[in-house]
């Protein structure tokens, strides 16, 4: 009965959402100009790089990949780790989860828009990204394990498209959702998260040629450190939307991620060990690229800060997350989640990609270090993700909590003057 | 009601300010637009080109060439030969290092003048070590150098070639005649291929290649030394536009001590097999199962 009704009322829905995501405080009107001016600069590094060619980059063709292919890895774990919030839900059927279910979905649809643009950005020519479309391009599956991510990624993302905009549509209704159109989607894209950080982790693994990435390990410390980051951004962001929308969110959701963390951030500094152990025990040429990382090799050293950074901030963020005193302030808390963000960003990102390339495959010495064109893309990208995660979160919460809802679809939806103000920021 | 307004006419001007600021940082995409053609843009690949689509193709990359470089090129696409698979060897016991087939490679397949660049990599090795950790490739003292032997590495042209595996496109793949080669018109520009081969073998152009009008090599081919579009990989070829018409790659002419060998595999009479079946003969990094089609031996 109501399939042609919807056909017409949902994008009217989505319409007025998007219309409402330019509401706000005065505070939201400073964070969202910020990001667009970041947004530009960045999309005019980009366009420059464009005509110029990728030279405007550090990048080699001894280090090939670099910041943009880092951050697209880290943004891949990010986006599995958001799902998190959903095993808790729906497998344990942990009610208080329900509610910020969607908000880790949230902040995966953005995560997975941002990984995308980071591998638009590293192309040499975007504009051919059409051969990439099965059917009218020449799509290399099942052979090349880049089809395999270009498969996942998308897939993961129509499938939190579709749930999020599913429950909310039927939450702004005033309907029950029907189990039918959401569970087996929420349930598929639990493994689905899983999917996308795991043939993330083969498009390196599989390189025989690359001893640094070519370790069957590489999956598995990927999923662990998709799990650390995941919980610790929600756990920060959770606080904020409370903060400025008043949400009434409670204690629960966040308690369950730390407890998935205490475990996470250990066996991620576990499996971490056993390579180190592995390369350095055995020696020889598999152990160059860790040398290289940790210590240097033949005088150079561009990364071992920044590894060393990395194990600072994960060690640290393992310690206070097993503290008692993280139970009880939340600014430890807190702490120790920033510290397993930037850990694991650097360590997944340029910890991961660049000693794939040093020493190069004929065992030469050739370092890498970005460009103030990679970093201006870099910011203009993640300032992208940010502002699509804050319209996401800024126009789904209000239907959520039933400020925003239509009663009877038909009728032209009054919209109650002070929502916008409540929502804002 | 008055608040609504006032706080609409803002927002129009706020998103025509964002509209222009966009447009703006965006600017430089018209010159970018500029050198894209729409036919150049929905070009098909190589191997779905029907002769005169070929041809047409051929003809606008001999303008292109004109225009941009000014120089009258001929762009062929030479079919491999029936009955012939290339092989390559390399006589390491007399190889000194001079490093001519480096520059006649960069020579003959219009390299970027700017980048110095080559397919050929010679490292100077340690006598009596195959570690490529003791090698080095920037070597700058007469050669040959006592105590040191030199390797030079380029393309192996792999019958199992990661880099044609991983390429998300099939902008790369091997020919009859055993050359890799790869569709300069398809390739995004990922580098995937250039992160899988374990042999250095690929090289992206990370700008558009230099080369001065006088010193372009005008004997092109389409999937071999026709100047690289930027933004795109590329590799040895064993000079296809060369080998296919029954001359000898570049380095080879340009070794001056005799040291490399090129020739049919499939003909038993040819020098290749020769040394295959008379010397003892190696491939680098065997283990990785790459098979490649690149063979080096010693005399002694």
């Amino acid at each position: 009965m109501a399939a042609s009704r919807h056909v017409l009322d949902y994008p009217r829905f989505l319409g007025r959402l998007l219309w409402m995501s330019t509401d706000g405080s005065w505070r939201f009107y400073v964070w969202m100009t910020a990001l667009t001016a970041i947004c530009l600069v960045g999309a005019n590094a980009w366009a420059r790089q464009l005509v110029d060619g990728m030279a405007l980059t550090g990048m080699s063709d001894h280090v090939s990949w670099g910041l943009y292919v880092a951050n697209f890895t880290f943004g891949v774990g990010l986006a599995a780790g958001a799902v998190m919030m959903v095993i808790p839900a729906y497998l344990y059927h942990d009610h208080e989860m329900h509610d910020v279910t969607l908000v880790g979905e949230l902040l995966a649809v953005a995560a997975i828009a941002l990984s995308l643009l980071f591998i638009v950005v590293d192309m040499g020519h975007p504009e051919r990204a059409w051969h990439l479309i099965p059917g009218v391009g020449r799509f290399n599956w099942p052979v090349s394990m880049l089809t395999w991510d270009v498969v996942v990624l998308n897939g993961y993302l129509l499938l939190n498209l579709h749930v999020c905009g599913y429950l909310l549509y039927m939450r702004f209704l005033g309907q029950k959702p029907r189990k039918r159109w959401y569970l087996p989607f929420v349930f598929l894209s639990i493994f689905w998260a899983v999917s996308i950080h795991s043939v993330t982790a083969f498009l390196y693994s599989g390189l025989g040629g690359r001893p640094f990435w070519n370790s069957a390990l590489l999956a598995p410390r990927f999923i662990a450190s998709a799990f650390i980051t995941g919980p610790a951004f929600v756990i920060l962001l959770l606080q904020v939307i409370r903060r400025f929308t008043g949400l009434p969110i409670g204690e629960g959701p966040g308690r369950t991620l730390t407890s998935v963390m205490r475990v996470t951030v250990l066996l991620n500094l576990f499996m971490l060990g056993s390579e180190v152990f592995t390369a350095f025990y055995t020696g020889g040429a598999h152990a160059a690229p860790v040398q290289y990382l940790f210590f240097g090799l033949h005088g150079h050293h561009a990364l071992v800060p920044w590894i060393w950074t990395a194990v600072a901030c994960n060690v640290g963020s393992a310690v206070l997350l097993h503290l008692p005193a993280s139970r009880r302030h939340v600014t430890v808390l807190n702490v120790a989640c920033v510290l397993a963000f930037v850990g694991v960003w650097i360590e997944k990102g340029m910890g991961l990609i660049i000693p794939g390339f040093v020493p190069s495959t004929l065992h030469e010495l050739v370092e890498y270090v970005p460009t103030l064109t990679e970093w201006k893309i870099t910011a203009g990208i993640w300032a992208f993700g940010l502002m699509l995660l804050t319209v996401a979160v800024k126009v789904a919460l209000p239907v959520l909590s039933g400020q925003l809802a239509s009663h009877g679809a038909h009728e032209p939806v009054q919209r109650p003057p002070d929502v916008a103000r409540q929502s804002a920021a | 009601m008055n608040d609504v307004t006032r706080r609409t006419a803002l927002k129009g001007a706020g998103a025509t300010l964002g509209a222009a600021a966009f447009a703006h940082a965006l600017a430089p995409l018209t010159e970018w637009t500029e050198d894209l053609s729409l036919d150049a843009f929905l070009q098909r690949h190589y191997k779905e080109l029907t002769p005169s689509d070929m041809k047409a193709v051929l003809w606008r990359l001999q303008m292109d060439a004109k225009r941009e470089y000014g120089r009258d090129v001929t762009i062929q696409d030479l079919p491999p030969q029936e009955g012939v698979g290339f092989g390559y060897a390399l006589n390491l016991s007399i190889c000194i290092g001079c490093r001519k087939c480096v520059e006649a490679c960069h020579q003959e397949n219009n390299h970027d003048r700017r980048t110095g660049n080559s397919y050929i990599r010679v490292l100077e090795m340690e006598q009596g070590s195959l570690d490529m950790e003791r090698g080095n490739a920037d070597y700058d003292h007469a050669v040959p150098a006592p105590g040191k032997y030199y390797l030079p590495v380029q393309c192996q042209q792999c019958d199992n070639a990661p880099c044609v595996k991983v390429c998300p496109v099939q902008a790369t793949w091997k020919e009859q005649d055993g050359v890799v080669v790869v569709d300069y018109n398809w390739c995004i520009g990922c580098r995937y291929c250039e992160a899988a081969c374990p042999y250095h073998a690929r090289r992206f152009n990370w700008s558009k290649p230099e080369v001065p009008a006088d010193e372009i090599n005008p004997d092109q081919g389409y999937l071999s030394n026709r100047i690289r579009p930027q933004g795109v990989v590329e590799k040895c070829t064993f000079c296809l536009h060369r080998t296919r018409a029954g001359r000898l790659p570049a380095c080879l002419e340009a070794c001056p001590t005799g040291a490399r060998v090129f020739g049919n595999l499939l003909d038993p009479k040819s020098p290749i097999r020769w040394v295959l079946e008379n010397k003892r003969v190696f491939v680098l990094k065997e283990e990785l199962g790459t098979r490649p089609r690149f063979f080096y031996f010693f005399d002694k």
